[in-house]
């Protein structure tokens, strides 16, 4: 399977998303310029995490004009599946492939930690390989993470399932909601209706080698490959 | 050709002269040198590349007593970052420097740069940045000002290096009145590059284009050397169109052009813009080639209009480089900048004639005889004589101080210690960093020193920064030894060998003879420590001149050690991890408490000798523990220094935060010695091993010439850390010891919100 990793000017997780694609997972990796129109066969398309055009009006707000996010939206529009991570995910809310937004951290400050997510929904093609419930680790590294949406938005994202990640544990309560950055109901990660963009402000690629202290994200990639196989 | 003067010039007077901090001596040998008086232009060009920052005048003679030589040094002291071979073709690149006053004056933005400086000094050298650390000095956190300065430098530092991508894996911070109204912000870069790809900021080739890239240039920063050569004063805030304004993303494309520039071989050298701008740049590269060359000042591309030639020469707007292109490949390199969205302008080319030369279009500016621009400038042996009161502080006998009444419980004592700022953890900080982005960091900040792996290989480095301003200030030779052998002691705690150093030497006014003997003394004791400890200066920075009307700072000399693991399987964490582990100490508790967080912090009191400093036996401390590791019987280890033995085993116990463990200690075999000394003293050459092998660890340790004393066991997560002396017990929980040690600084920073949003309401750019 080929994996597709948009580089932005200002990206700067390209790099460990290919590595963990290929290194870890063993599969082909390509990165895709964004001044291109060409997604060069790429079967998964990743917007990986970084400072996109800056970021110093509002994370994401260029990227979503620049030329390959055409092509990353006709992709998705197919229904092939989009994995955002962290500023990947800012850009998906700015250019109306997820929805809700992501705010300055409730702290005003930078946050980069381990943290602890609870799989809230296994069915995903980006979760299949987790149970529901189970609890991973997966570090985090962002300012503006806190996950933001209208009433309406939040009652139907959570009544459709399509939270899959939220925050939990911190110093207290292993299994209590717990959001380090000030997130509407914890909430770390959240699919589109059709189920096949997947954005999240942990990164999953920062968690594929025990060595670094979790392999934990590994699942996430491990079931796009097993849902897109199949 | 002779340069006129322009009009609008202002005439040159003594007291222009003065502004510009240059002596009327000095002043005397630039006529000499030219022949004639210098242009107003010229007058800045001088004044800028014989300011301290840029020419090291006071210290260069000193610096040249330090080792800088081994077999595997590839790039000594003087260019734009040293550089030593791992090993595989693989070779490092790593620098400190110093942002103190700007950042005193602009904390976000004088951080920020500092940090942008240093990434350009390293990849300018061919490698790519894979980690930042810093050291950072601050006055007591009890200040509303000091609470501001310490959050807008760490959202500084954090912001630009997140932005770039770079982790920042390590650092140290300390707080002490000393540092009150001077911060020191010292950050450091370490990259990675092949062998084949080092290149050296040497103009050479008759003909070669000479070009700008990046950041247009501005009127910020104009200045910022010599303003970084002075005395801070009241006036401070009038300086602060002097600080410049970063910005990352510029950074973050210049940093992948600038790779891509040297891989692709059309460019001969390429240097920063830093420190007094387009002028050192220049003529420190024409130096090294020994070549000449000529610069138009029209050609630069320019952020505003009306800029004087001497404001563009003098410019430090950031995020600029200076490429010498090979002639005829000029295409290339534009097509690589544009890829990039970078511009890049011609602005001169290398020349044969012996002279550096600036002109505005075709009217001569500025033109000085071959190098002597560089080489010409004087350097200063002053007076040096210790200032009569630190002697007497030094000679005072701080063990026969009564002990307080509350010292009657050794965990009170503890408490006060754990919550002095300098020790208490600094997860409010790092947490603030990205240090874990590029997916390399094995040990993260928090630990004894940073561990980065490097990709394809087995190999790791360990990463340290270390300085102690308070045993330099009572005894400078003494406290720049211990800063060597802590970083040493640090970096091989992880497994690594100690390699080489960076060093950060940051003091006070050097024409004052106290300051300059605390510099003589320092340096010296520096490099008694490098040579006996095998890590040579590859390179560094001197920032003088750290004064405030209050008073000058601690001297801190700051060392930024490199060392590197063989094998990823050595690589060795500071906490307990298993229960039932042997605890084992290597080396000897003592009686000294001088200069101790201890006394600072119960009897707020700086005083009495700094710890010995027994060179060789640091160095065969070292080869133990690094023998023990490899024999695989080491499961922890951890220094024992700032805070004594129950500061350090208390971090052995709670510093993983979420697997805490508790640990039974006796310490009777030592009951000879006073107990606040035997807990808090900070004797030096210490290691706390937990192993599961104590017999064949011992066994290492008696080899190598080191004493080693089994001290107790580690103990599960519902245990205490229980401290046995004779027939007194301490016993800490670990839930006591996590709040403490976790909470104190945030508790600190949350009280004064107000500060911290401040600084957090100003943005990059």
């Amino acid at each position: 399977m080929k994996f597709g990793i948009v580089t932005f000017p200002g990206s700067n997780c390209d790099y460990d998303t290919y590595h963990a694609v290929v290194d870890a997972l063993g599969e082909e990796a390509t990165y895709l310029w964004h001044k291109e129109h060409d997604l060069r066969g790429s079967d998964v398309v990743i917007l990986p995490g970084g400072f996109s055009y800056g970021d110093y009006l509002r994370a994401g707000a260029i990227a979503r004009f620049s030329p390959i996010m055409r092509e990353v939206a006709a992709h998705a529009e197919r229904g092939a599946p989009v994995l955002a991570i962290c500023n990947g995910f800012q850009i998906a809310c700015e250019a109306g492939m997820l929805p809700g937004a992501l705010l300055r951290n409730a702290s005003l400050r930078f946050v980069c930690e381990a943290v602890r997510l609870r799989v809230e929904n296994a069915d995903t093609q980006f979760t299949n390989r987790y149970d529901r419930g189970q609890l991973v680790t997966v570090p985090i590294a962002h300012g503006d993470g806190r996950y933001t949406a209208d009433d309406e938005t939040l009652a139907r994202i959570e009544g459709e399932g399509r939270v899959v990640f939220r925050y939990v544990g911190g110093p207290g309560d292993a299994d209590e909601w717990w959001s380090p950055n000030g997130s509407m109901n914890a909430i770390a990660g959240i699919v589109n209706a059709a189920g096949n963009v997947l954005g999240m402000m942990p990164h999953p690629e920062r968690a594929v080698d025990d060595l670094l202290g979790s392999s934990d994200g590994m699942g996430i990639f491990e079931s796009i490959l097993s849902r897109v196989a199949a | 050709m002779t340069p006129l003067p322009r009009p609008g010039d202002p005439t040159i007077t003594p007291a222009l002269i003065a502004e510009h901090g240059l002596t009327i001596e000095e002043y005397q040998r630039v006529e000499q040198m030219l022949g004639r008086a210098p242009t107003f232009t010229e007058l800045g060009v001088v004044s800028a590349l014989w300011s301290e920052h840029c020419s090291y005048k006071h210290s260069r003679p000193l610096l040249r007593r330090l080792p800088t030589k081994a077999p595997y040094v590839l790039q000594g002291p003087g260019e734009n970052a040293g550089v030593i071979a791992i090993g595989d073709g693989l070779a490092v690149a790593f620098k400190i420097e110093s942002h103190n006053h700007p950042s005193a004056v602009e904390p976000y933005q004088g951080a920020a740069t500092g940090v942008g400086g240093i990434l350009r000094d390293v990849f300018t050298m061919g490698a790519r940045p894979i980690a930042l650390l810093n050291s950072l000095r601050f006055g007591s956190l009890d200040s509303p000002r000091v609470r501001y300065l310490f959050a807008g430098v760490v959202k500084g530092i954090g912001d630009y290096g997140n932005c770039v991508g770079v982790p920042t894996v390590g650092g140290e911070v300390a707080f002490d009145e000393a540092y009150e109204g001077n911060p020191l912000v010292n950050a450091m870069c370490v990259g990675v590059l092949h062998e084949k790809d080092l290149i050296r900021a040497v103009a050479q080739g008759v003909g070669n284009p000479i070009i700008a890239v990046g950041a247009r240039t501005g009127r910020d920063g104009i200045h910022g050397a010599s303003f970084a050569s002075a005395d801070l004063s009241e006036e401070n805030e009038a300086k602060r169109p002097q600080v410049q304004v970063g910005d990352p993303f510029t950074e973050k494309l210049l940093l992948e052009a600038s790779l891509e520039l040297i891989h692709s071989g059309a460019i001969v050298a390429i240097q920063d813009m830093g420190a007094a701008g387009l002028t050192s740049s220049s003529a420190e590269m024409a130096a090294r080639g020994d070549v000449g060359i000529t610069i138009d000042v029209t050609k630069v591309p320019l952020r505003e209009r009306g800029m004087t030639p001497y404001e563009i020469l003098l410019s430090e707007s950031q995020e600029r480089m200076l490429v010498v292109a090979r002639k005829g490949r000029e295409r290339e390199v534009a097509a690589i900048l544009e890829k990039w969205d970078l511009t890049a302008s011609v602005i001169g080319e290398v020349i044969a004639e012996p002279v550096y030369r600036v002109t505005e279009g075709d009217r001569v500016v500025a033109e000085f005889p071959g190098t002597k621009l560089i080489t010409d400038c004087p350097t200063y042996t002053p007076d040096a004589r210790e200032d009569p009161t630190i002697t007497a502080l030094r000679a005072r006998d701080v063990g026969s101080i009564p002990e307080r009444r509350e010292e009657a419980d050794p965990l009170w004592t503890l408490e006060q210690v754990i919550t002095s700022p300098t020790i208490a953890s600094k997860m409010w900080v790092y947490r603030q960093y990205d240090h874990t982005v590029r997916t390399n960091t094995v040990i993260g900040p928090g630990g004894d020193a940073a561990v980065v792996r490097i990709r394809d290989t087995r190999r790791a480095l360990a990463l340290k920064t270390d300085g102690n301003g308070r045993y330099c200030y009572l005894d400078a030779r003494i406290g720049a030894r211990i800063a060597v052998a802590e970083a040493a002691r640090n970096v091989a705690c992880t497994g690594a060998r100690p390699l080489a150093i960076t060093n950060n030497l940051n003091f006070g006014n050097p024409r004052r003879p106290e300051v300059y003997f605390q510099l003589r003394e320092a340096t010296a004791g520096m490099a008694e420590a490098c040579e006996q400890l095998g890590t040579p200066v590859t390179g560094g920075n001197v920032s003088l001149y750290n004064e405030s009307p209050a008073s000058a700072v601690y001297p801190t000399p700051v060392i930024g050690m490199v060392g590197l693991i063989d094998d990823l399987d050595s690589i060795t964490r500071s906490h307990f991890s298993t229960e039932g582990d042997t605890i084992v100490l290597l080396g000897t508790p003592t009686a000294e408490l001088g200069g101790s967080e201890y006394l600072a912090r119960v009897h707020h009191l700086v005083a009495g000798a700094p710890p010995n400093c027994d060179l060789k036996g640091e160095r065969d401390l070292i080869e133990a523990v690094l023998a023990s590791i490899e024999a695989g019987v080491v499961r922890s280890a951890h220094d024992s220094s700032d805070g004594g033995l129950a500061v350090a085993l208390a971090e052995c116990c709670i510093i993983d935060r979420g697997r805490p463990l508790g640990a039974r200690i006796d310490l009777s075999s030592f009951a000879a010695l006073p107990m606040r000394a035997l807990l808090f003293g900070e004797a030096q050459a210490r290691i706390i091993i937990s192993t599961p092998d104590p017999t064949a660890l011992r066994e290492v340790a008696t080899r190598h010439g080191v004493t080693s004393t089994t001290i107790g066991t580690v103990a599960s997560a519902d245990d205490p850390l229980e401290i046995r002396v004779g027939d007194r017990t301490l016993t800490a929980s670990l839930p006591w010891l996590d709040r403490l040690y976790f909470e104190t600084i945030p508790d600190i920073m949350t009280k004064s919100a107000a500060a911290v949003v401040t600084a957090a309401t100003e943005s990059p750019v």
